[in-house]
């Protein structure tokens, strides 16, 4: 065998995923806190789905099932997609979500390491494009519900469809970007509306809360060296550049920054899907390019678009270009471009 | 209606003269596609193509009057090459099944049996077999391509063809043999 | 304190150092016979210029120079040349080379020995010893040191020693400079001497405490700096290094000496001291031999010393050695050949593998682009897309990515989470892209060649017409004033007779030709047309 030697000791696809799921553990817990166990169940139901579909896909394409299955990147988009999509929906939702991400998206596509764009957000935007009405249908805070949603009771809506004695817009609602453009299509005051129960301190009310969260594991993968601050903080930055600028313009009609950074997917999108190794650029300059063009069109998309958030379909337009944005940033290598003394 | 045609001219005129600028500009010498073919080729002068060498061989496939699946000592690997800069469909070198490239041989004079008859330096293509008359000669391994012109033209068979080895400044590095699980744990495809 | 500059990436691999520095250097004791190889160093091998059955005396050359980038190969000890031909040699390939064999007589006695006052001596002069004294760089490149210590190609600013060790397990310059300070440093000044440079630098990785400080008290008064460098694999490697030092890059393709900067290694500059005071060439080398060996330790050993018998010195490997590593574990390679293979100037380490010291690579997994390898990398490559060029055989893609900046210190390798095998990859398609170059280079010279046959051919011809007409025209022109004049004029006898002559000679020509052709009992009628052909027309 030729050199080197040695590897470095725990390095593994296994441990990265791991440790990625994580970080994704403080969100999820504040996601309990603040909405009940619909989420718990959801990420089950995506986990398995997920697993059952990659062991199907190994091994009708041959592969080593035990040995690939166990590499965690299957559960991992479970999880992404399980945390992009309203948790208390039926159960056949995020079903078809996470085996369309795993079969279309992942596997049609070569596999672990050489799908063009991100599983997760394929299947996202598939059940976006199929079901607009039930993604919608996000659950109240507990806080702000008259009928808290408990385990069982999540149970049978998840499996039956149906909820004994109580409407299913009792315990759903809008999510506050989804709020807040309506809200301003009535022509309602920016300050009117924040009033709204829905809305937190920054943004919404919980969902404030859990982006904190992911930036917190956001920090741990930067801390654990899992992902690098490019994307991230370009994707951030931007996003909040926009924003300021057009809350600069219009304070009536745009909301703050901290509300944008602090509201749908932004974290979640600028610390774990933006960041995804296979769909993202490689090199430095691409990355803070993909995650600049990310944050921007997911401004444009939440605040102009017919869509409620931009995060999905962002990312997937600017999977596309990876290809084009590594082949132009690729790094000066040694030795090359010297500068004349 | 006569400002439409005016623009529509105009453009004609403007387009126009940058096509024709362009193409004094980027103007190709020569034939570039006999160039290219002939780079690829191996420049044994072998004639197994049935030209007389490499340089009549490539013309005659630039100009569409020869296979590009001709070339026996290049095998399918020039073969494939030529066929992807043509443009056309690859066809393996002598029938279906395809020759990989000749292992590389030199001829070898057996120096005991030669006569000095000159006739195998009157055929090599490179000049790489020195004597004269009534000498002994000798081949030079180095400028030989191995073409075997030689082997038939000597009249006491005293040319044989040998293989060159490999030795530590000509070896290579494998191709990884360890090749990535889903490679190892694949069944066989038919 | 210097400022330092950093290099891109860099790993920290387990040092493993102590294992075998614990211990001074040990002087190997002599074998019964000795393997000298004749390709030791880059370039062409060096030529054998003794017969089998030759008397040699220790240090005497045994193998000459063969052109400018080559050096000379010496007997370690007295004895008799018992045999020039293959024989196993440490390379990753496994092939064998040709090897000068010599049994020892035992006396170890000294062929005479001529140090140079290189203060007087020509430049020329001193650079001929070293060649002559097989002197090449022994970190590892083996290149002749002659032609790098070249003071006419252009002027250096900066020399270098190179003291950093950085591959692990890996001390035998650590304990040369901890106990020959003053040699290296003399070496050292020997080159300075040359070179003239504005500065000496001797770069030192901070883990060795003990180099450091005997280094830098025989530094006192000389002007050179110690410098040291925090641990980071791979500072020892020469771009590496002048960058870490001087903050310049070498240009790609080029020569440190192309921006004022020469690197030399401590063992070269110990060996050039060797050289010049003691007239001493290079016959023997500091070897680590550690690992799964019960006394790691480092030996002076004798060049074409068998590595078995170093090993055995060592205490021997333990029972559970599944292989043994020459080098580093980051860039060292598998001895394929087993322990038969000799000690060259190149090889500065021998590790026993074990399975609990170098667990096997765990299977490969598909590249997830997850750039570990490229935030890792000490030349700012792209070591994911050279891969994914590499591994789908795309050369000139592989190429256009800087693929020779690569120095495969397995850095790479090193990180990836998905353990594939990233250097190998990268050697296999460097070495292929180098043969296709030399096809390439084979092909434009047959090209050439059957060009400069054809237009000689077609000059002979037009000469030959020329040369006909011209007598054609004579012949004539003679007839003509014969006519006139009615007289057979002496001119026209003496033409007649001159083609008659010819015609002679044409008919002795043809009577050869048959004659050269008896020899073969049944001559193939392949045979025959050639003959044919060969016939005047």
């Amino acid at each position: 065998m030729s050199s080197p030697h040695v590897l470095t000791p725990g390095s593994s696809v296994s441990n990265i995923m791991l440790t990625v799921l994580a970080a994704l553990i403080p969100a999820i817990g504040a996601y309990y806190y603040f909405f009940g166990p619909a989420i718990l169940i959801s990420l089950v139901l995506a986990s398995v789905t997920a697993l059952a579909a990659e062991a199907a896909m190994l091994q009708l394409r041959n592969y080593p099932v035990k040995y690939f299955l166990t590499d965690g990147s299957a559960v991992l988009t479970a999880w992404l997609l399980a945390l992009s999509i309203p948790p208390l929906a039926p159960w056949w939702l995020i079903v078809v979500g996470t085996a369309f991400a795993i079969v279309v998206a992942k596997h049609l596509y070569g596999g672990l390491g050489n799908n063009l764009f991100n599983p997760a957000m394929v299947g996202f935007a598939v059940l976006m494009i199929s079901f607009p009405a039930t993604m919608t249908h996000w659950p109240t805070p507990l806080m702000l519900s008259q009928h808290p949603v408990g385990f069982s009771e999540t149970l049978q809506y998840t499996f039956s469809g149906a909820l004994q004695g109580v409407k299913l817009d009792a315990v759903t609602m809008a999510t506050p970007l989804d709020t807040l453009k309506t809200q301003l299509n009535l022509q309602h005051a920016m300050g009117e509306i924040k009033n709204m129960p829905i809305f937190g301190s920054f943004g919404g009310k919980g969902t404030e809360v859990i982006a904190a969260m992911y930036l917190l594991g956001g920090l741990f993968l930067l801390q654990r060296r899992i992902i690098t601050w490019h994307t991230p903080v370009s994707f951030l930055v931007t996003l909040a550049l926009v924003a300021a600028l057009f809350n600069g313009i219009d304070p009536g009609r745009y909301a703050p920054p901290m509300f944008h950074l602090l509201t749908g997917g932004a974290m979640l999108g600028a610390f774990f899907i933006a960041t995804d190794y296979v769909t993202a650029p490689t090199t430095p300059r691409g990355k803070m390019i993909f995650g600049a063009s990310v944050g921007f069109l997911e401004y444009v998309i939440r605040v102009f678009g017919g869509y409620p958030d931009g995060i999905a379909f962002s990312i997937l337009i600017m999977n596309a270009a990876v290809p084009l944005i590594d082949a132009y940033t690729q790094p000066r290598v040694y030795g090359h471009d010297t500068k004349p003394e | 209606m006569i400002s439409a045609i005016l623009v529509m001219v105009l453009l004609a005129v403007v387009l126009g003269a940058v096509l024709g600028f362009a193409s004094i500009k980027f103007k190709v010498e020569g034939n570039p596609l006999v160039e290219k073919i002939e780079a690829t080729l191996p420049q044994t002068q072998c004639g197994q193509c049935g030209f007389a060498g490499c340089r009549p061989y490539a013309e005659a496939v630039a100009a569409g009057q020869a296979e590009p699946n001709k070339c026996v000592p290049g095998g399918d690997n020039v073969a494939k090459n030529l066929a992807e800069l043509l443009g056309v469909e690859f066809k393996p070198v002598g029938g279906d099944e395809g020759v990989g490239p000749k292992p590389r041989m030199v001829a070898f004079i057996d120096e005991s049996t030669c006569i000095g008859c000159t006739a195998c330096i009157k055929v090599c293509p490179v000049d790489a077999i020195v004597g004269t008359t009534k000498m002994m000669h000798t081949i030079l391994a180095t400028p030989c391509t191995g073409c075997e012109l030689c082997v038939p033209a000597c009249p006491v068979n005293c040319i044989s063809m040998i293989p060159v080895g490999q030795n530590i400044a000509t070896w290579k590095w494998q191709y990884p043999v360890f090749e990535l699980t889903v490679m190892a744990n694949r069944r066989p495809e038919k | 304190m210097r400022t330092l500059h950093k290099f891109h990436g860099g790993v920290h691999p387990p040092e493993h150092k102590t294992e075998s520095s614990r211990l001074p250097i040990a002087a190997a004791p002599l074998p019964q016979r000795l393997v000298v190889p004749l390709r030791q160093h880059i370039g062409n091998p060096a030529i054998p210029i003794v017969k089998v059955g030759d008397h040699v005396l220790k240090g005497q050359m045994i193998g000459a120079a063969d052109g400018f980038i080559s050096v000379a190969v010496h007997a370690p000890t007295s004895g008799t040349v018992s045999a020039i031909e293959l024989h196993a040699v440490p390379h990753p390939s496994g092939l064998p080379d040709l090897c000068i064999t010599i049994e020892a007589d035992g006396e170890d006695r000294w062929t005479e020995r001529q140090p140079l006052d290189y203060q007087t001596a020509d430049p020329d002069a001193v650079r001929a010893l070293l060649r002559d004294a097989g002197i090449v760089g022994l970190g590892g490149a083996v290149f002749p040191a002659y032609v790098k210590l070249n003071p006419d190609q252009q002027k250096i600013k900066t020399l270098i020693l190179n003291g950093a060790e950085c591959e692990p397990w890996i001390t035998s310059d650590d304990l040369l400079m901890r106990e020959r300070a003053t040699e290296i440093v003399s070496g050292v000044k020997i080159m300075a001497h040359l070179m003239q440079p504005e500065e000496v630098l001797i770069g030192i990785e901070d883990n060795k405490p003990e180099a450091i400080a005997a280094m830098q008290a025989a530094c006192q008064g000389t002007g050179f700096a110690v410098v040291t460098a925090p641990v980071l694999y791979p500072s020892g490697g020469e771009k590496q290094l002048i960058k870490l030092l001087t903050g310049k890059e070498v240009p790609s393709g080029q020569r440190p000496i192309n921006i004022g900067v020469l690197c030399s290694n401590t063992g070269t500059a110990y060996t050039v001291h060797r050289a010049v005071y003691h007239g001493e060439a290079v016959i023997s080398r500091i070897i680590t031999i550690t690992g799964n060996v019960t006394k790691p330790q480092n030996f002076e050993a004798l060049i074409g010393t068998p590595l078995g018998e170093l090993v055995q010195l060592a205490g021997g490997a333990r029972p559970d050695t599944s292989h043994f590593i020459l080098g580093g574990p980051m860039m060292g390679f598998d001895l394929l050949n087993h322990l038969d293979a000799p000690l060259t100037k190149a090889i500065n380490c021998v590790i026993a593998a074990s399975p609990a010291l170098f667990p096997p690579k765990p299977a490969a997994m598909p590249c997830i682009r997850c750039t570990q390898c490229a935030q890792a990398c000490p030349c700012d490559l792209q070591p994911q897309e050279l891969f994914w060029f590499s591994q789908s055989k795309n050369f000139d893609k592989a190429r256009a990515y800087n693929l020779f900046d690569c120095i495969e210190c397995g850095c790479c390798d090193y990180v990836c989470p998905s353990h594939i095998p990233l250097v190998s990859y990268f050697r296999y398609t460097k070495s292929e892209i180098a043969a296709q170059d030399r096809e390439k280079m084979a092909a434009e010279q047959a090209r050439q060649r059957f060009e400069f046959k054809q237009m000689r051919e077609e000059r002979e011809k037009a000469e030959k017409a020329a040369r006909m007409a011209e007598k054609a025209a004579t012949a004539a022109a003679a007839k003509a004033a014969a006519a006139a004049s009615g007289v057979e004029d002496p001119i026209t006898a003496a033409k007649q007779a001159a083609i008659q002559a010819a015609v002679e000679r044409a008919k002795a020509k043809k009577a050869e030709a048959a004659a050269a052709l008896p020899p073969s009992p049944q001559p193939s009628p392949a045979g025959g047309e050639g003959v044919n052909n060969t016939e005047p027309s």
